[in-house]
């Protein structure tokens, strides 16, 4: 049973963890490299001149964007181990698991972990001001966490009173509010602030779906091949 | 079929629990820990995947 959900989680978070670094190289990695320039000090906004909005980029770096490609994997096969312990868990309580069924996890997923914590601390382009790491980390797992109990509680309740508790979760963490920083000294434009969290938000959303998708699909074959083991 | 159902779900629980365990552990370490050296050759996807980075 370890191992179903383990070749499972692997393969699912890999295959979408690796689609996931490549669309984060080709859509979030120039904003970023963009946004560095400023953060660097190499191109100056509000300084009086006016300055391109398309400077030269340094291009693809082996090791850096290499590096980039191998935690992305790592990360959703993270992310991939936590959704196949609820699916399977969701699964023994009569819930139908499998690659199609697995797009709505995947949403859910991202609601959970990307879109839920991204609504107060949004997705953060380098040089902008922010709040001590620890607590916005601590924010950061406490969001989810709720999150993530809001949404089963959504798809699993059966009650308004339940549907009510999830929507008070939902929202708690954004009424307690985010820690944030004392003053403003971020050098990045906007413009490239706003790009980067849209794209963080739209490579995010994709990649999740697709692992829902896969982590239904592995699921369900893994169990398949178990099944047929045991009758064997 | 009941006890087969229950037997299942216990034998189901472990595992469960064991996978929730190592993802969060495998996300800390791609995502949160401040370790330089983990920070700085995460630090791309930290900032991408909506992690609070440094």
């Amino acid at each position: 049973m370890y191992s179903r959900f383990i070749i499972a989680a692997l393969f699912a978070g890999a295959s979408a963890g690796l689609i996931a670094g490549l669309l984060q190289l080709i859509f979030v990695q120039p904003v970023l490299l963009h946004a560095e320039l400023y953060e660097s000090g190499e191109l100056v906004h509000f300084g009086g001149g006016a300055i391109s909005a398309h400077p030269d980029l340094p291009g693809f770096d082996a090791m850096r964007d290499g590096l980039s490609l191998v935690f992305t994997m790592l990360t959703y096969t993270g992310y991939a181990l936590i959704m196949i312990a609820l699916m399977g868990v969701a699964e023994d309580r009569g819930a139908r698991i499998d690659g199609r069924s697995g797009i709505l996890w995947g949403v859910a997923g991202f609601v959970a972990f990307h879109l839920a914590p991204g609504f107060t601390l949004a997705p953060e382009v380098p040089g902008v001001a922010a709040a001590d790491v620890s607590a916005r980390q601590i924010w950061w797992f406490a969001t989810v966490g709720t999150a993530g109990v809001a949404l089963w509680l959504i798809a699993f309740g059966r009650t308004w009173i339940v549907w009510a508790i999830a929507a008070a979760l939902l929202m708690a963490p954004h009424l307690i509010g985010a820690p944030e920083p004392d003053v403003f000294t971020g050098p990045v434009p906007t413009e490239i602030g706003a790009l980067f969290a849209a794209r963080a938000f739209g490579v995010g959303l994709a990649a999740w779906v697709l692992l829902g998708c896969f982590a239904g699909y592995f699921w369900q074959r893994e169990g398949a091949h178990a099944d047929a083991q045991a009758n064997a | 079929m009941t006890t087969q159902t229950m037997t299942r779900s216990n034998l189901r629980m472990m595992p469960a629990l064991f996978a929730l365990a190592l993802g969060f552990a495998v996300i800390s370490l791609t995502g949160h820990v401040q370790a330089a050296a983990l920070h700085d050759a995460a630090h791309d996807v930290r900032h991408a995947t909506g992690f609070p980075c440094h």
